[in-house]
């Protein structure tokens, strides 16, 4: 008999005999707020993440060419920004970890947590997000679902491989609490609203 | 006898510097500042206090978890800060259930959706199989620990892997797992910074989530000044945290494999969910081309729905934050890596034929039951002697094996404090006292604890008998001298204060005040 056959007999031989059956799952969104994005906003602030304001006129992305503008080693996953170092030329995960910047476009995010969604092909590669020093994430503010229970209809979780949510930058407060930003993957992580370019 | 301030500031025993109180510029008024044996240039700093270690743990023998309790309680600082540092997620976690008005309905469906998976856990652990393969994912099944160890040995040789990086996971604590590695050769290194504070320092985590918590600053430094370097003298906590991360980098870089545990696994899309704060859990997943996971078969839950309570739940009930940092969802490899699940079972297909045990089985090791329950916090985890400690250890801990952990059911007050934030609806506190039944039942209980134990059950049987015991135990209590409270023969005299003993029972008080006037 293999381990696999094992097991599952021994749980059938165990199954408690109770009826138990499967709840329906309300969505939750009686109180929805009527602009995703100005509760999207403290809940990333809360999580330690930065919200970048768009400026009332001018160039849109200008507090992303500020951010850029201290960093030695870019890499951007957006058509909007050019960064100095192209992915398509990265062979392994590894020949990030001298990346300062890292610019990717979030799949969507969630107003309630203030998460933004990576997935492989927002990243190219994975590990762009955690071994980069900084994460600019943008969002089109198009892209926001207001809770979990909308997140996860989203088609992203049964057509990806890898999905992540972001809820700020790596973050610990494994010695005696003190939160500290930064404890292996980026050290911070912000958040420009700006509308996909079609 | 009272004393009223004014008499105090009479009291001749007071020295007068003090009576006269310190002036504007800190200057007591005749000239003298009062510094004593503080030393005027620099502080004297009081030497640090050592770190108190974990239960003695021999074979198969009892852990006596009162004994390294003991030791955790006599050093003052660890205490108090592990106290205060629990309590304080425990009250974070409040203020996150105060925010979510469906707090109470999500904590039903959650229990609601684990006791069906449950219920229905061979149907669900096949569709997974079948899904996780067609995405790509190997599945393999291992029965304990040792075929669990013996399986990721095995990947490992076949990609002539000698080093390993992960992220935490108590499933693979619970295999001895590390000491597996270390004997066939392979080196393993911990990416969470509480996990990797535990293995510099050859110890287990002592908290399912936060596995540091029972040291000082003052220890990590240092371990760490022993192992990777750092200042002795330093220990400021940004400083060892960017020590650790600088230190570790190198070695996530170089790895030839990864691997995390799962918080939950979705049957019906093949997919396994990992919630970490450090993105510690990411960079083992996504740097080397070889990603395991190890996850025990009670994480499968059927639906993606079902996942958005579950997560919804997690971090709130475990830190008081709405999500973790990154809560990523592994449904297949990544373009030229590749990926194993290790479904393992070591014991909990039993625990789940066992009737009044198996909700257990419920767990997400959020850690909120050992937050607030006052035994864990005034003991630190290390003293259960167990991979699992505070309330849910309690329970799961004689599963596995109902000698060697048979005093641990007894570490509690039976106040029901874990019961009431557990996100899932374990009856805890219920299940730790029919261990207690259970291990009387099986003579697995110390005789004293089962001599007082039987005058406790025959006295709490007679109600009047009880209410003429409290009465007198309590006038007992005031006027009986300290040697007969504290000495060895009564366990709740041991390293511990008994209450101050009431002027009148509430029976008494409402029989005085309330009696006949129905």
């Amino acid at each position: 008999m293999t381990s696999r056959d094992d097991i599952l007999a021994s749980i059938q031989a165990n199954l408690p005999q109770v009826d138990r059956p499967l709840p329906v799952v309300p969505l939750f969104d009686n109180n929805a707020p009527a602009s995703l994005l100005s509760t999207f906003k403290p809940s990333l602030e809360r999580m330690g993440g930065i919200f970048l304001d768009p400026p009332d006129s001018g160039d849109p992305l200008a507090p992303v060419r500020a951010k850029i503008a201290s960093a030695k080693i870019v890499c951007s996953m957006v058509p909007e920004i050019a960064g100095n170092r192209d992915i398509a030329g990265v062979g392994a995960p590894q020949d990030l970890a001298d990346v300062d910047l890292a610019i990717v476009r979030a799949s969507f995010a969630v107003a309630e947590t203030g998460s933004v969604l990576l997935t492989e092909t927002d990243l190219s590669i994975n590990a762009l997000a955690y071994l980069a020093q900084h994460l600019i994430v943008l969002l089109d503010p198009a892209d926001i679902a207001v809770n979990l229970h909308h997140a996860y209809r989203r088609p992203e979780f049964r057509d990806r491989h890898y999905a992540s949510f972001h809820t700020g930058p790596s973050a610990t407060a494994d010695i005696e609490g003190v939160l500290i930003h930064g404890a292996q993957g980026v050290r911070s992580l912000s958040v420009l609203p700006i509308a996909r370019t079609p | 006898m009272s004393i009223s301030p004014e008499q105090l500031l009479d009291n001749s025993m007071l020295h007068p510097e003090v009576l006269a109180g310190e002036d504007a510029y800190g200057i007591y008024r005749n000239g003298h500042r009062l510094d004593h044996a503080e030393g005027a240039s620099k502080p004297l700093r009081s030497r640090p206090e050592p770190q108190p270690r974990g239960a003695k743990v021999h074979g198969n023998r009892p852990v006596n978890q009162a004994e390294a309790a003991g030791r955790f309680i006599a050093a003052p600082e660890h205490e108090k800060m592990h106290d205060e540092r629990l309590w304080d997620l425990r009250q974070k976690r409040d203020r996150e259930m105060h925010h979510i008005p469906e707090w109470e309905e999500l904590r039903a469906l959650a229990s609601a959706i684990k006791e069906h998976t449950l219920t229905h856990l061979d149907e669900y652990l096949d569709q997974f199989e079948t899904r996780a393969r067609a995405n790509g994912i190997h599945v393999h099944w291992a029965r304990d620990a040792a075929e669990h160890n013996r399986i990721v040995h095995g990947i490992l040789s076949d990609h002539g892997a000698k080093s390993l990086i992960k992220s935490k996971s108590m499933l693979t604590e619970e295999c001895g797992f590390r000491a597996y590695m270390a004997s066939v050769g392979i080196e393993v290194v911990e990416t969470d910074l509480g996990e990797r504070i535990q293995q510099l320092d050859k110890e287990d985590p002592s908290h399912v989530v936060v596995p540091a918590v029972h040291k000082l600053r003052t220890d990590v430094a240092n371990v760490f000044a022993n192992t990777i370097g750092t200042d002795p003298d330093n220990s400021d906590v940004h400083y060892l945290a960017e020590a650790q991360r600088e230190a570790t980098r190198p070695l996530i870089l170089a790895a030839d494999a990864g691997m995390t545990g799962g918080n939950f696994v979705v049957a019906e899309t093949g997919t396994f969910v990992v919630c970490t704060n450090e993105g510690n859990a990411d960079l083992s997943a996504n740097v080397p081309k070889l990603h395991i996971a190890s996850i025990g078969i009670e994480k499968i839950i059927p639906r993606l729905e079902h996942l958005a309570v579950l997560v919804r739940l997690l971090s709130r009930s475990a830190l008081g934050s709405p999500m973790t940092q990154y809560t990523s969802h592994f449904r297949g490899p990544r373009a030229g890596g590749e990926m194993h699940v290790v479904l393992v079972d070591n014991g909990r297909s039993e625990r789940l034929g066992l009737e009044e045990f198996w909700t257990s089985l419920k767990c997400i090791r959020c850690g909120a039951c050992m937050n607030t329950c006052p035994v864990y916090r005034r003991s630190g985890g290390l003293s259960y002697g167990a991979t699992y400690s505070g309330p849910i250890g309690l329970i799961i801990d004689p599963t596995f094996n109902a000698r060697k952990y048979s005093n641990l059911p007894f570490a509690s007050s039976l106040n029901g404090s874990c019961t009431n934030v557990c996100p899932v609806k374990i009856n805890i506190h219920e299940q730790i006292y029919a261990w207690r039944r259970e291990l009387v039942k099986r003579h697995d209980v110390p005789l004293v604890k089962k001599a007082a134990m039987k005058a406790a059950g025959e006295l709490l049987s007679r109600p009047i008998a009880y209410r003429a015991a409290i009465a007198s135990a309590d006038v007992a209590l005031a006027h009986l001298p300290r040697f007969v409270i504290y000495n060895g023969l009564n366990a709740w005299g041991k390293h511990r204060e008994v209450p101050h003993p009431p002027k009148q029972t509430f029976h008494s008080w409402y029989k005085a005040n309330r009696g006949g006037k129905q």
